[in-house]
């Protein structure tokens, strides 16, 4: 402790100081920010991997993304939409895309498990972008609850508060969330697929991602506590049903209370 | 009615012409021939019918007691799953409506099936006579005499005071209805306070919104700082300040003059209350940058400083000015320089004074 006193004159300690804080509020800073973790993610992917994902990417996805994935006037650039977007658009079936339309369709992958991984690594050794998350935050053993009031305030304008999907503008539409997989729920949160806003961890964080799942989940395991939802469409359709079956029974009910017995 | 297929005008209709005696009369055309039922001539259709009342009814008495095992022997207990809630409001449900539809099917089917239906017609009586009508009038002469109100004009007159001044209350009652919302129309929580600006916060838990954290193509669902601290009133200023926050490419916006720096880096902050009855407007189109009403389908193009593109919204949405503090965080500069939402009588006039 003297010996490090006695040198705090020394002319070089204003620079070691220096340097000491830089380092700390940097790694302090690193440690912190945690906007979409934005990282060149190829620790989990081998050099084959990469490899075979080019080769794919030139056979399969070169027409319209460019070679290179650089982007041409028929597909978008994708350097830096990173693993997780991959994984999203080619594991639901969405790219290929099969035409051109308002939008890509959902359809049988094309792709294999390992296919997908092998483009995933492809595209995530271009540039940084969001990661396939973990599984920790794919397990639906979140809080429901808080991930109910995050779904309505940031979800269900577009994809229905029972996330029976809805419509948007000329053709666009927000499809319905049962039967989809936590990990490409949060994979579209994350890339922003299409026309959906993306939602990146300093919006919508990791863990809240998470609950999000869980009440997707939850309300997808839970059933319609009333019954059956006529597609949870709210008036449209549980209106055509009152007007269609209750008013049929009234009529037939005054039919046969005004006929004769014969 | 009279025959007019005959083609005779003597004899058409039944309304006798003022000095034409010749009145022809309306035939009653008496009832219809009684026509037995199945139950009146055959003694086994009558058991038949009978035994499908007693059905009804036991269906009725079924309906009950399927109501009454539910109620009873379903033991919600501590542990309800939703499951267990179900099953019991169906059979509930069932059993009630068993219940009641028996019992009326029942007396129905009885009725028409076995009780006697003999068609009977009920004579007219005769109107009431001159004299009737006179007694009666002397009745409402006997209490105006008896009371004497013509002759205590005291008494009419406070009556008649305390008659007229008895509906005021109604007026302070009605009053509680307002006061009206005047200026509060125009403002919202958004308003600086002294020199602090306020910041953008996120909706529901109220954390602030740093420039950094909105990537190009995200969508925040913005609600002002100080908004969860309120004690009171806090959904109607919910209602008037909750803001859109969305990042485009900057070369995308196309800022009219003036509002050059309302947006901070392409970020820009638009109210989510629709200008033609007040939906929430939140459906974002990424890549059309098109902001969607789902109430109207009023659609308002980002790239324009939401134009209105489609639908019955008559303005854009009012542009919340922001920029970023010291520290990073993005606030507002000050409040909508407009009214939000729909029209009201004293719009223009409350712009005015915003802009004043």
């Amino acid at each position: 402790m003297k010996a490090l006193s006695q040198k705090r004159r020394h002319p070089l300690a204003a620079i070691a100081l220096l340097l000491m804080g830089l380092l700390l509020t940097g790694g302090l800073y690193a440690v912190a920010t945690t906007v979409n973790q934005a990282k060149a993610d190829t620790t989990s992917f081998s050099a084959s991997d990469v490899e075979q994902g080019g080769k794919l990417f030139a056979a399969n996805c070169a027409t319209c993304h460019g070679m290179g994935a650089s982007g041409t006037q028929d597909g978008p650039s994708l350097v830096g939409v990173g693993a997780a977007a991959v994984d999203f658009q080619v594991g639901t079936g969405r790219m290929p895309m099969q035409m051109s339309g308002p939008q890509a369709q959902q359809k049988p992958a094309q792709f294999n498990a390992e296919q997908t991984k092998q483009l995933a690594a492809y595209v995530a050794s271009l540039g940084a972008g969001p990661a396939i998350p973990e599984a920790n935050l794919l397990d639906g053993k979140g809080d429901a609850a808080n991930g109910g009031e995050l779904f309505r305030v940031n979800c269900a304008m577009c994809h229905n508060a029972a996330a029976a999907g809805g419509a948007l503008t000329r053709g666009k539409f927000a499809p319905a969330l049962a039967g989809v997989s936590a990990e490409h729920i949060y994979e579209a949160m994350v890339t922003g697929p299409q026309n959906m806003p993306v939602f990146n961890d300093s919006n919508v964080t990791p863990e809240d991602k998470r609950d999000i799942i869980t009440f997707l989940k939850t309300i997808e395991a839970n059933g319609s506590p009333g019954g059956a939802d006529l597609g949870s469409l709210g008036p449209v359709s549980e209106g055509l049903f009152v007007w269609v079956a209750g008013l049929g029974v009234i009529i037939a009910f005054t039919i046969w209370l005004t006929s004769r017995t014969s | 009615m009279g025959n007019h297929s005959d083609g005779s005008p003597n004899h058409s209709g039944t309304v006798a012409t003022a000095g034409q005696n010749e009145v022809e009369k309306f035939q009653d055309p008496g009832l219809p021939p009684h026509r037995l039922r199945l139950a009146d001539t055959d003694p086994v259709a009558a058991k038949r019918a009978e035994r499908q009342v007693a059905i009804l009814f036991g269906t009725s008495v079924i309906g009950t007691l399927v109501f009454l095992v539910a109620y009873f022997a379903i033991d919600l207990g501590d542990d309800t799953s939703i499951a267990t809630i179900r099953t019991q409001n169906l059979l509930l449900g069932l059993g009630t409506a068993f219940a009641m539809l028996g019992i009326g099917t029942g007396i129905v089917h009885w009725a028409k099936a076995l009780m006697p239906d003999h068609e009977v017609s009920e004579e007219r009586h005769a109107i009431r006579t001159e004299e009737d009508r006179q007694a009666a009038v002397r009745i409402v002469d006997d209490i105006v005499d008896e009371t004497g109100i013509k002759r205590r004009p005291l008494i009419r007159n406070t009556l008649l005071g305390a008659v007229a001044l008895a509906p005021l209350p109604a007026l302070a009652i009605f009053g509680d209805l307002g006061p009206r919302p005047d200026k509060a129309l125009a403002h919202t929580m958004w308003a600086p306070e002294g020199d602090k600006l306020k910041r953008l916060t996120r909706d529901p838990d109220g954390t602030p919104i740093k420039a950094s954290d909105v990537t190009i193509g995200s969508a925040f669902h913005v609600i002002p700082e100080g908004l969860n601290e309120l004690h009171e009133g806090k959904l109607n200023e919910k209602a008037k300040a909750v803001v859109l926050l969305m990042r485009l490419d900057p070369n995308s916006l196309n800022p009219s003059e003036g509002r050059e720096s309302w947006s901070y880096n392409g970020i820009v902050a638009y109210s989510k209350i629709c200008t033609h009855v007040g939906c929430p407007v939140a459906l974002y189109e990424q890549q059309t940058h098109h902001l969607l009403c789902p109430c109207h389908q009023s659609t308002f193009d980002l790239t324009q400083e939401c134009k209105v593109i489609f639908g019955p919204a008559s303005r854009p949405l009012p542009q919340l000015p922001i920029a970023v503090d010291a520290e990073g965080y993005l606030v507002a500069t000050s409040d909508f320089r407009e009214p939000v939402g729909p029209s009201y009588w004293e719009r223009d006039e409350h712009e005015r004074l915003i802009n004043s």
